[in-house]
């Protein structure tokens, strides 16, 4: 059994899923160990995989079946119920959960085997925050095609903004949206303003002054040699998400009159 | 791509270089955009149920809202071998 959070993206917010499918998620995973094992050593194998660890795809992968390093930012042990182990864990994007419980029984010593799982965070999406059921999804639509009412589909349906929550943004000036929407790299003259945490060859996203996403790029530089920059590339763009002509489009005029 | 902290645990801030003003000629805020808009820029946070795919959760999404195009992102999946095929359902009438 594996359910929760799902984000599903819809039309131009596609363009936006790797945003979330590369930050870390958080689950609630009934593990079964095949033998009985005392509690403290339950909680001090948890431990021991808490932190970097080493992780081959399973069988059945949609990835390369190389060994992987993972971190597992946290594990809490929540409740023992014999064999029963229910633990919460924070983890980094492509980790995987069955593998997890199979390598903890394996160095418990007597086997151990994921029975359920759910999904409690992905990224910015989480369970306790606008998580909804297709039922939920269903009703939704169903008012505003019966009733005309758009509220309740307004609050199942987010702004593709939200997958940006975790990425640090760089704002950028009206006359530069459209180049970006092309394609173009970003330089520093088309920035108003930016957030702390910036780094090369990271994420990055590009959003207008009324706070729509743009793109999302990789940065080539720190927020600090951003500020400190006169011109240069800032970031090269990856995945556009505005449609081009959403904003004037300003940049060939400009490159003629230099 | 080391981190040792997950994301949301990053506290970021915001540097200003310059103050320009944005044309309201242009855009549009993302929460005043119209149903159309609003559905066509979206992102639905899904509590996935139990025994479709998240493949059959995305055609169940693009059939109950007529659209053309979803996608997921992080399946999430029981890949357990031996699944009785009998719960690889499609999508019913809506």
């Amino acid at each position: 059994m594996v359910t929760g959070v799902l984000p599903v993206a819809l039309e131009d917010a596609t363009k936006a899923i790797q945003a979330f499918l590369l930050s870390g998620k958080e689950y609630v995973c009934l593990m079964q160990l095949h033998s009985d094992v005392a509690e403290q050593d339950i909680r001090s194998i948890l431990r021991d995989f808490t932190g970097e660890i080493y992780q081959k795809p399973p069988l059945r992968a949609s990835v390369k079946r190389e060994v992987r390093k993972r971190t597992i930012y946290a594990i809490n042990l929540l409740e023992i119920d014999g064999r029963r182990v229910l633990f919460r864990v924070a983890c980094q994007a492509g980790t995987y959960i069955r593998k997890l419980c199979s390598d903890i029984g394996e160095a418990v010593g007597c086997g151990a085997h994921m029975r359920e799982l759910r999904r409690t965070r992905a990224g910015p999406f989480t369970e306790d925050e606008n998580n909804y059921t297709l039922h939920e999804l269903q009703e939704a639509k169903r008012i505003h095609v019966e009733e005309g009412r758009e509220d309740g589909l307004r609050k199942v349906v987010r702004p593709v903004e939200e997958a940006f929550e975790y990425i640090p943004k760089i704002y950028i000036r009206d006359s530069a949206v459209d180049a970006i929407c092309h394609g173009a790299e970003l330089a520093v003259p088309g920035i108003v303003s930016l957030e702390t945490e910036i780094r090369p060859r990271s994420p990055v996203a590009i959003f207008t002054l009324k706070g729509e996403a743009v793109a999302l790029a990789e940065s080539q530089l720190t927020t600090e040699s951003i500020l400190e920059a006169e011109k240069g590339i800032v970031a090269k763009t990856k995945r556009v998400i505005m449609r081009p002509g959403t904003y004037p489009r300003e940049w060939k005029s400009r490159q003629r009159s230099t | 791509m080391k981190e040792k902290a997950p994301v949301w645990n990053v506290k970021r801030e915001l540097r200003i270089l310059t103050q320009v003003d944005t044309n309201v000629q242009f855009g549009k805020k993302p929460l005043e955009r119209s149903i159309e808009e609003h559905i066509r820029l979206g992102i639905i946070n899904l509590d996935k149920p139990p025994n479709p795919s998240s493949h059959e959760v995305v055609a169940w999404v693009k059939r109950i809202l007529g659209v053309s195009h979803a996608g997921h992102g992080g399946t999430l999946e029981a890949e357990a071998p031996g699944r009785p095929d009998g719960h690889r359902r499609t999508p019913s009438r809506t």
